[in-house]
């Protein structure tokens, strides 16, 4: 077996892994690992934009990082560490300066300064953009940074497993997908930035490749995960397809309207409107079709994103991304007709529990971006906050790294990390040995459990049918079996190994939202409608406690300056 | 009601580990609801049907550039294309050309990004950067929006019949994204960068009958900036042997 070795090694090619690679490549042998070619990430499908308190807006003038601080902990009802959201929003300007000169070609003002429009529970329009692909000229801006730096990139090599011993890393088992190798590879420093595990939902915006496997890898080698059970729902996915209709529909002027035409926002958001924070839109969006004043199309219940009243100049200036997806996915021209949406699985707040310097609890393994929960997003994420986490968080990982280095203390011990290649082996031999259940299908019943039981709206009966459910699917999966014994391009091969971890974060998920007896932000309970300071200001924490169960903990949230208090927009 | 039809899927089943091998269509026979993308039908395919097949995907909304591929005879992603645009009940499909085929709808797009890198895609400044951002107007914004609209999916690299009879032609994707840097008011790249493409391996090379153009599935234009990178490169000969400063 062939062993490769590094100092540091990033399993992730989007913006929280490109940025770290580009932080540490100068000093040290690193090597950049994605199951995708890093462009392919799903950094690039960020529409709206990313928020820094630059004060370009005329109406922003007064805008500073500790309103921005403000708006993210009120946004995450008071589950975020509000240390860790002042390091994020402070830095928020640096980082959005240092993207622009390294090329990213934001849309601008008048004045030539980046131009900011306004985004949901944001109190100044804050978010920086380009027209509607800003993660598609961030991910290529950081893409082209570690490409003019010389960036050791891997790509579609899948990383199967971490190796870790007594709270040590010691690298990871690769799959190198295109010549069907396991490779295991040695490194002092290893970081996931490996993304959010949409697919485990049945209705998700998420890319295909967002499996989340990489925060059930790291759950199974004992990192702990925080607040899995915070799950955020877009307000408005595309029906169908669930392909995302950004923010910025709204944050354009957009209205949300119902069968009986009524801009119902009014009713749940009187002031804000449609440009509350995410948790309170879907929730409305999905108490109107629940009561009844929906339209009904082939594809599903849904509700109008009207934009017709925004004209043409405006749409083709500010949306055309949506446009164009409008037109080739539904056949639909937003200048001329409404989008009929609905509200899908889009982030996980929730994911590998990491301090504000990305570091874990085991010694030598790292977290950062949509698969790490430091947690800066709380109960409920604000959009334009999932962009500047993963580069915030991508940068202070490497200057973390690059402390952890510098110490000298990391020997990497190899023989472990060919043991864990070792099992590796043995499981792909056992899955082409004629297990008879298909990947597929209990890819498709844990999808469509997850969306039906542990959605916007939960109860206990509901929570505790998912978790029957699963463990039911554990159990088969046992069986499941792959058609060829040829490994490489062998995705079905790949997606039975994902599928592993995917129970394991679903589990994670589903027993964080059947214990928390509360609603808060996401996480809205009919059985416990109000929020508990009391009992529930803390961080759930799982741990994989035995083959069947999560151990759970609690942890005190970080409150600094901002008292929590009731959310009202 | 949604009622489904009968469609035949054809497609090239080919493995390089497997050289003896001969290239060879498979059949597969699906119903499909209106709506269906190509991409959503090779996924059936290989859930249902055909676990070995291999085919690349990840955004399924037309943003990410992992599945272009000839669909009936046209360049395009798998993901945006619709089954029922063809007006046939038979869809063949094929890799993308131009590039060697690793597995079944699979290319090797290692010399794709080769050529993307030799155009050193990345902003060059020889200004100190200020402190904030570099100002840029609006007007200089809008001048590089379609050729920061590119995916780099290859579509266009796959349609070039430059690049099938001449491997070392850069392509039209490589040339778009020095364009978008040449054009871009921040950028400073010295002169003599350009000299790098001005000859038949650059933009002397293409025949501009915009068969990239065709195949863009975001409207981007490459020849245009083939076009524009050539206007460039004569103006800065004209202004030599006049001996004029820019």
């Amino acid at each position: 077996m062939m062993t490769v070795s590094h100092d540091v090694l990033i399993v992730g090619g989007g913006l929280a892994g490109l940025r770290a690679a580009v932080g540490l490549c100068q000093k040290y042998d690193v090597a950049l690992l994605s199951k995708v070619h890093p462009i392919r990430s799903h950094s690039i499908a960020a529409q709206g934009g990313i928020n820094a308190a630059l004060a370009n807006n005329p109406d922003s003038r007064d805008d500073t990082w500790e309103k921005h601080t403000f708006d993210t902990v009120k946004g995450s009802d008071y589950l975020a560490d509000q240390d860790a959201v002042e390091i994020m929003c402070r830095e928020a300007p640096g980082i959005v300066y240092e993207m622009e000169h390294w090329g990213c070609p934001f849309s601008r003002f008048p004045d030539g300064s980046i131009a900011q429009r306004p985004f949901g529970g944001a109190g100044y329009p804050r978010t920086c953009y380009s027209t509607d692909l800003t993660g598609h000229v961030l991910l290529n801006t950081l893409y082209e940074r570690a490409v003019m730096m010389g960036v050791t990139v891997y790509p579609e090599w899948y990383v199967t497993a971490l190796a870790t011993d007594e709270g040590v890393c010691h690298g990871v088992v690769a799959f190198d997908l295109m010549n069907g190798q396991i490779v295991p590879i040695a490194a002092k420093a290893t970081i996931f930035a490996t993304g959010g595990y949409g697919r485990v939902y049945f209705y998700s915006t998420n890319a295909l490749i967002n499996t989340g496997s990489g925060i059930g890898i790291a759950y199974k080698a004992g990192v702990p995960l925080k607040d899995m059970e915070f799950v955020q729902f877009h307000p408005t996915g595309l029906i169908g397809t669930n392909i995302l209709m950004t923010e910025a529909c709204r944050g354009e002027g957009g209205y949300l309207v119902n069968n009986k035409g009524e801009r119902f926002m009014e009713k749940y958001a009187p002031k804000a409107m449609e440009l509350a924070p995410r948790d309170i839109v879907s929730r409305s969006i999905q108490t109107e079709i629940n009561e009844g004043r929906y339209f009904e199309h082939p594809l599903g219940k849904y509700i109008k994103l009207d934009l017709t009243h925004l004209g043409e100049k405006k749409i083709l200036a500010k949306l055309p991304g949506i446009r164009k997806i409008c037109l080739d996915f539904i056949g639909i021209d937003p200048i001329k007709q409404p989008i009929p949406i609905m509200p899908c699985q889009h982030y996980s707040m929730g994911g590998i529990d990491t301090n504000a310097r990305t570091a874990t609890e085991v010694q030598g393994f790292f977290a950062a971006g949509e698969c790490a929960c430091v947690s800066v997003h709380g109960a409920n994420r604000l959009g334009g906050n999932s962009l500047l986490e993963t580069i915030v968080f991508g940068k202070i990982a490497a200057g973390a790294i690059d402390e952890y280095l510098s110490s000298g203390t990391a020997v990497p011990k190899e023989e472990i990390v060919i043991r864990r290649a070792g099992d590796l082996e043995a499981r792909m031999a056992a899955l082409v040995s004629g297990g008879t259940e298909k990947t597929f299908v209990l890819h498709g019943e844990l999808a469509k459990t997850m969306s039906a039981n542990v959605g916007i709206f939960r109860q206990r009966t509901e929570t505790e049918k998912a978790l029957e459910e699963i463990g039911r699917i554990k159990e088969r999966y046992r069986n499941v079996g792959v058609s060829s014994p040829s490994r490489h391009m062998n995705y079905e091969l790949m997606n039975a190994i994902e599928l592993e971890y995917m129970l394991e974060v679903a589990h994670t998920i589903a027993l964080g939202a059947s214990l928390r007896e509360e609603s808060r932000g996401a996480h809205s309970r009919t059985d416990f409608p109000k929020r508990d300071d009391g009992k529930w200001l803390k961080h759930t924490i799982a741990r994989m406690a035995d083959d069947t169960n999560p151990g759970i903990s609690f942890r005190d949230v970080s409150i600094t300056r901002y008292k929590p208090m009731e959310r009202v927009y | 009601m949604i009622t489904a039809s009968a469609y035949t899927f054809k497609i090239l089943r080919t493995d390089r580990k497997k050289p003896d091998d001969t290239p060879r269509f498979q059949t597969y026979r699906v119903k499909v609801i209106p709506g269906l993308t190509v991409l959503g039908v090779l996924n059936r395919i290989r859930d249902e049907i055909d676990g070995t097949l291999s085919f690349r995907s990840s955004c399924r909304s037309a943003v990410c550039g992992s599945c272009a591929m000839v669909i009936n005879g046209r360049i395009d992603l798998a993901c945006r294309t619709q089954v029922a645009s063809f007006g046939t009940n038979t869809i063949i499909l094929e890799p993308l050309p131009n590039m060697e085929i690793v597995k079944d709808l699979v290319v090797d797009m290692t010399p794709f990004w080769k050529m993307y890198e030799t155009v050193k895609p990345w902003l060059i400044r020889e200004s100190t950067d200020p402190e904030k951002e570099i100002a840029q107007s609006e007007e200089e914004r809008s001048c590089i929006d379609q050729f920061v609209n590119c995916i780099l999916c290859a579509c266009c690299y796959g349609a070039c019949p430059v690049i099938a009879r001449d491997p070392e032609y850069l392509g039209p994707a490589a040339l778009a994204k020095l364009e978008r840097f040449v054009l871009d008011s921040r950028d400073e790249r010295p002169d003599i960068l350009l000299d790098d493409v001005n000859n038949e391996r650059g933009v002397w090379g293409c025949d501009t009958i915009l068969k990239c153009i065709e195949a863009c599935p975001k409207d981007v234009r490459p020849t245009d900036s083939i076009v524009g990178l050539r206007k460039a490169l004569v103006g800065k000969k004209a202004r030599r042997l006049f001996g004029i400063k820019k």
